[in-house]
């Protein structure tokens, strides 16, 4: 039944770890950016929860519809301001500049918070559980399940079935004869960050209800996010979801066996996966 | 002649260091088909690229409407009623041949064209509508090509070597349609190697030789001597 339990609470995290990794997947998957600051977004977004929640008093889930449209905002500014100059046949400069830009992010959070580690209050939600035969069923995990299953989806919808989505695509294959088309892939891009960004603010409220944070998490996040696309193959959502189950029981096993042993458990799955199929296991881009 | 619709003036395009297009003078009528022609690397897709905004040019290089639109980029030139169907057809892989037709109309402009008439035209895209557009033969991914260029409702519309790579009777099909795309009022480049089919079509023919105009003359009355000339540069 521990074992049972073990996975079961591994499934749950691995919807954390999917929320974590679907705005890489989009922003890799729409312009071929690999976003180094990817995590310290996450962890920007959980400081602008704190913000809001503190400012207020609201509920960190109401917060929700204040960060994420802020991070957004932000995603948007920050594609035309900034990442768009860096994107060309060259995949160098974006990977430097978003280095950077963790570094920038760090270091801000650090000198407006302090190192001081924080936590979302969501008061009840925090500890809630339901018992399913035996097992303990947190509230909180189910909840981040459901909603990476409902952002997932929603993704997925809005890339097949909207001209948003027909523009994601277009301008991905290709970006000089989407242009003819009247597609302006700065904009394009702006909005596909925006997106993405939106997606890292729900990842990051969630995962300030989860555990503590502090400016220096954001690298962790990224490995999390990362080893989630691989594992299920680049450029299919739902296969990065199971990337995120994937790690998620690999690391709750791991911590099972021994707790010093959690996150390792994560990476030699992560590497197992990578040895047996370098492309993932549901790779829809090819390179 | 009757007023251009597209002008250029000195047109000189560069691909990096490298000078691809020398002091281009040329004038497309409102209503004209016009055919341009030359060797392989004369500088025609060069030409394409330059007028739809896929290169930038100096200013006032090229007019449209009597608009310089020589420094807009690509999209913005689209919205003014420019399309193009680019060598190579180069079709969106990952979308469909729907998507391909309607991301054609992402541009917005009112006019006749919409899917229903591109399906009149070419009966055999509303069969393969929810296909991916790369499981279509060469044929039918050109009639995809210039359905997408005709969703935008344009004023100009510029064909980039559509008869390449594909069988002599879909050329011939594609030929045969051509009047009917361009009869509604519209002006079109017709850019081609194959010198009697661009000749057929057009009311006059421009020749490129290395970068430069090398013949200007009206396609009825152009000789063979002139055009081997201009497009060779041999007496």
């Amino acid at each position: 039944m521990e074992w049972l339990n073990a996975i079961v609470q591994g499934t749950l995290l691995g919807g954390l770890y999917a929320l974590f990794a679907a705005g890489l997947s989009l922003i890799f998957g729409v312009m071929r950016l690999v976003n180094i600051a990817h995590g310290d977004l996450i962890v920007l977004a959980a400081y602008l929860g704190l913000t809001v929640t503190t400012a207020t008093g609201m509920h960190p889930m109401a917060a929700l519809v204040i960060v994420v449209p802020a991070m957004a905002l932000i995603g948007y500014a920050l594609q035309r301001g900034l990442l768009n100059q860096t994107l060309g046949d060259d995949i160098l400069p974006p990977l430097l500049v978003t280095f950077g830009l963790s570094v920038i992010i760090q270091n801000g959070l650090l000198e407006v918070y302090t190192a001081d580690p924080q936590t979302l209050n969501a008061g009840a939600l925090e500890t809630a559980s339901v018992a399913v035969g035996g097992v303990a069923l947190g509230i909180l995990p189910l909840l981040t399940f459901g909603i990476a299953i409902a952002v997932i989806w929603g993704l997925q919808w809005t890339f097949y079935h909207t001209a948003l989505g027909r523009a994601f695509r277009a301008v991905s294959d290709n970006q000089d004869i989407a242009q003819l088309m009247g597609l302006n892939r700065r904009h394009i891009f702006g909005l596909a960050m925006a997106l993405a960004l939106g997606v890292t603010a729900i990842a990051g409220i969630l995962l300030g209800i989860r555990t503590s944070f502090d400016p220096s998490i954001g690298g962790g996040r990224l490995i999390f996010g990362f080893e989630a696309v691989i594992i299920g193959g680049l450029g299919n959502l739902w296969g990065t979801l199971v990337g995120g189950v994937i790690l998620g029981v690999a690391q709750t096993i791991g911590a099972k066996i021994d707790p010093g042993w959690q996150v390792l458990a994560g990476h030699i799955a992560f590497l197992v996966i990578l040895a047996i199929r370098p492309n993932g296991l549901f790779p829809r881009i090819s390179g | 002649m009757p007023d251009p619709i597209l002008q250029t003036h000195g047109l000189n395009s560069y691909y990096g260091d490298f000078q691809a297009l020398y002091d281009v003078e040329l004038d497309v009528g409102e209503g004209e088909v016009l055919a341009i022609i030359g060797a392989n690397g004369a500088g025609k897709t060069t030409l394409m690229r330059s007028i739809t905004g896929l290169l930038t040019n100096g200013p006032c290089q090229i007019l449209y409407r009597g608009q310089d639109i020589s420094r807009l980029r690509a999209d913005e030139v689209a919205e003014l009623g420019l399309a193009m169907v680019p060598e190579g057809r180069q079709l969106f892989p990952s979308l469909s041949v729907k998507e391909n037709l309607m991301i054609g109309a992402q541009v917005g402009r009112k006019g006749p064209w919409d899917l229903k008439a591109v399906y009149d035209l070419f009966p055999i895209l509303e069969e393969r509508k929810d296909q991916a557009s790369t499981s279509l033969s060469g044929g039918q991914q050109q009639m995809v090509a210039i359905g997408r260029a005709l969703m935008a409702n344009p004023d100009l519309i510029l064909f980039d070597e559509v008869s390449l790579g594909l069988a002599p009777i879909i050329i011939k099909d594609i030929y045969e349609a051509l009047p009917g795309i361009i009869g509604e009022g519209m002006s079109a480049i017709i850019v081609e190697q194959d010198i009697t089919k661009a000749l057929s079509v057009s009311s006059r023919v421009y020749c490129l030789q290395e970068g430069r105009v090398s013949l200007e003359s009206a396609s009825d009355t152009v000789s063979r001597e002139d055009i081997s000339r201009a497009y060779f540069g041999i007496e």
